[in-house]
């Protein structure tokens, strides 16, 4: 954690983590008893779904929801399936939970290996969907979305994280292929690889243009990475997508390049693991391994009221429940022990004026939150600038009053998306 | 299920720097115990007695209206100390105490909790006290009157009401390093300029209060003083005569840049800063009260939401 400096005119400067050069390579998790497996679609026990408990799958077979339904995930493992339950995430996020118990004896499925001879984006989307780094297909199927540049994000999202870092160093050409293959099935001529500084030289081994960012804490976010990489402020309410610009992850264009090179789908997910004492070392889990079962190759243990986040410290999610299996776009994991973990208040905003000098978007922060806590979105959205918020945090990290301005953002941006979604269906 | 050990399931950011409410409340009065300790030094056990009383009055006065209006018991952030303890080095020595005990009830509770309490108070708490005092017992708040069995070895005539009913002539007999020295009449923690300025400069350092206004509320009174001090020399002082008397240094670091009254953006800091610094010195050159920082301060925390809407544009922001 990084403390306010006796300095207190300095503006707190919160740095990326470069890439350790001199580490070892990731630490691979051996295969857990269990794995869970999020599938994308509301579960209701009435649909006719293609797959039931005590089938066996084989480790890369499809499992599709149902004949109406598209969603489907693919399972990293040999086994027989254990339950499915309905799973209700942060943020609204409805999903089926699969949970498979797992076979020594590993079967490789090879259905998509048959299709990696003519790629497109139907294939792509139809098996990559669940590849690590979290691809995201529907976006360049829809019409709505006209892309016309992707950025390769070879820099990580977060504080601690090197996840990105590493996969741009060590699996270039992995990159390079799916880069390759990205323009064949898409037909987008510009993609950029955006790299922190000291691996610029390793990035242009991509053979895209390489664009540096800074190591600053927030440089990395999409809307900011928009306005100093390509000189576009997104307005307000609007995302890069409405923009034409798609920011995919390093590990995922790795994943892609793998995918169609080899014929097999990729299930370890690199993460930068981070323990109580703020050690990190780069890890390989299979997607789906409960969080619990990497602390145990750890050693870390966990006491009542500990804090186990799934990302970086400023933008990532606490999660409830050793059980909590990892995914696709899970970057980091952090374990905070209990002294070590900054409390809440409920106290009121002071009007210090901290947070207006870090925010990086220059919005009145103090009249904004104090909407907020009144529960007065509509008018934070109109008035105060709600919407040109880029979630990074830093007004809570500076809050004097230790008020939980992001979460008050996030809340506001979800009820205001759920009154909209309501008076859509209701018209 | 029982098994499971329960964690801590919070939102994002999941670090903080560090910095609370108590250690800026707690760090002010230690900013400001330089210039109360030589008052006590000065004035002997009744201004001790003043200190001591105001602020645990004014934590009484808090400890009670949290009680009687059912919230949280908020003393341990150490504000209605710090309100207790500003208020105290206004006060003459020899403040009774019916007239602390009155000041802090009107400060906390008229001058912050009415409003909410903490960060909900448009006008500085201590300043509401001093003003609501100073109109309806003005005697008590006569220096001259006040500390008038007081010889402490230099001129005992309070500095500002010397000029103001004598002109320069009256003031000879300051010297300025005297009077940022302490050799001076006035309120118990009000007249040690150095102290005041020492502590006022850690303050700035430490990032507890805003250099923006402490500057521009000391550049006004220095540039509305020397021009008026040009255009008539024989009726009004000089600069420095007016930054190091009455409650120009406290006003700067202490009672100013209180948080809530004060505004955030940049140049609304400056505008708040000059403002009040230009209006203390229109009293006290042309008003009739003998020190205008109070009102001064009071009137531009007023118009501070209005200073506040001068900031930059927020990021995409569609007009």
């Amino acid at each position: 954690m990084i403390k306010k400096s006796f300095f207190g005119l300095a503006k707190p400067v919160l740095e990326y983590n470069a890439l350790d050069v001199t580490a070892p390579e990731p630490t691979i998790i051996p295969a857990s008893k269990n794995v869970t497996l999020f599938l994308d679609q509301t579960y209701h026990f009435k649909d006719s779904m293609l797959f039931k408990t005590g089938d066996t799958v084989k480790t890369g077979q499809k499992l599709v929801y149902s004949e109406s339904s598209k969603a489907y995930v693919v399972s990293p493992v040999t086994g027989t399936i254990s339950s499915i339950a309905a799973f209700a995430g942060d943020y609204g996020k409805n999903c089926t939970a699969v949970s498979i118990n797992v076979d020594e004896n590993e079967e490789i499925d090879d259905q998509f290996k048959a299709l990696i001879a003519e790629p497109s984006l139907d294939i792509a989307a139809n098996f990559l969907a669940g590849v690590p780094g979290n691809p995201c297909f529907t976006t360049f199927a829809d019409p709505d979305k006209a892309i016309h540049t992707i950025v390769i994000c070879g820099v990580d999202r977060d504080l601690l994280i090197t996840t990105n870092q590493y996969v741009l160093k060590s699996n270039i050409n992995s990159v390079k292929s799916g880069i390759r293959i990205l323009k064949e099935i898409t037909g987008i001529e510009k993609i950029l690889v955006a790299a922190p500084q000291h691996l610029a030289l390793e990035a242009a081994g991509s053979g895209a243009q390489v664009m540096t960012v800074d190591s600053e804490f927030p440089a990395t976010l999409p809307h900011l990475m928009m306005q100093t990489l390509l000189g576009q402020i997104v307005p307000a309410g609007q995302s890069c997508e409405d923009l034409g610009v798609c920011f995919i992850s390093a590990e995922a264009v790795a994943s892609i390049g793998t995918a169609f090179d080899q014929g097999r789908l990729p299930f370890y997910k690199t993460i930068t693991f981070v323990n109580k004492n703020g050690e990190q070392s780069l890890i390989a889990a299979r997607i789906g391994t409960p969080v619990g079962d990497i602390l145990n190759a750890f050693d870390v243990t966990i006491k009542a009221k500990d804090r186990i986040i799934f990302g970086g410290p400023m933008t990532g999610a606490a999660v409830y429940s050793l059980d909590y299996p990892i995914q696709a776009d899970t970057d980091a994991i952090m374990v905070q022990d209990l002294a070590n973990i900054p409390l809440v208040s409920d106290y009121p905003c002071i009007n210090c004026g901290e947070c207006i000098r870090i925010c990086p978007a220059n919005i009145p922060i103090n009249i904004l939150v104090r909407f907020l806590e009144a529960g007065e979105y509509e008018t934070a959205a109109d008035q105060y600038d709600l919407y040109s918020c880029i979630e990074c945090g830093l007004c809570s990290f500076v809050c004097v009053s230790r008020m939980p301005v992001l979460h008050y953002i996030k809340l506001a941006k979800y009820e205001l998306g759920r009154m909209i979604t309501a008076e859509a269906t209701n018209a | 299920m029982l098994k499971h050990k329960k964690l801590i399931v919070s939102h994002a950011p999941f670090w903080h720097d560090g910095s609370s409410i108590s250690s800026r409340s707690y760090h002010m009065m230690i900013a400001a115990l330089p210039a109360v300790l030589f008052g006590i030094f000065q004035y002997g056990v009744r201004a001790l007695g003043v200190v001591s009383l105001a602020v645990s009055f004014a934590i009484i006065w808090e400890y009670l209206i949290n009680i009687v209006t059912k919230r949280s018991v908020s003393i341990g952030d150490g504000n209605a100390a710090l309100i207790g303890f500003l208020f105290a080095m206004l006060l003459p020595a020899t403040s009774p105490w019916w007239l602390v005990v009155t000041g802090t009830f009107v400060a906390v509770v008229i001058g912050k909790h009415i409003y909410g309490g903490i960060g909900g108070n448009p006008f500085n708490p201590v300043l509401i006290g001093l003003a609501i005092l100073m109109v309806a017992w003005k005697d008590f708040f006569d220096f001259n009157e006040a500390l008038v069995n007081y010889d402490l070895g230099f001129t005992m005539v309070y500095p500002l009401a010397a000029v103001k009913h004598l002109g320069t002539p009256g003031i000879e007999a300051f010297s300025t390093t005297g009077l940022l020295m302490g050799q001076q009449s006035g309120g118990i923690g009000a007249t040690f300029g150095l102290g005041l300025i020492l502590g006022g400069i850690y303050l700035i350092f430490r990032g507890f209060i805003r250099w923006e206004i402490s500057v521009s509320f000391l550049a006004g009174i220095f540039i509305t003083a020397m021009l008026f001090n040009i255009y008539d020399p024989k009726l009004y002082a000089g600069p420095f005569f007016h930054l190091f008397t009455g409650y120009a240094l406290i006003g700067a670091f202490f009672l100013a840049p209180e948080d809530s009254s004060s505004p955030v953006n940049f140049i609304p800091m400056l505008i708040y800063g000059a403002g009040a610094g230009v209006m203390t010195m229109l009293v006290r050159n042309l008003g009739s009260y003998v020190d205008g920082v109070v009102f001064a301060i009071l009137l531009m925390n007023l118009i501070n939401p209005i200073c506040d809407n001068i900031r930059p544009q927020a990021l995409g922001k569609v007009v």
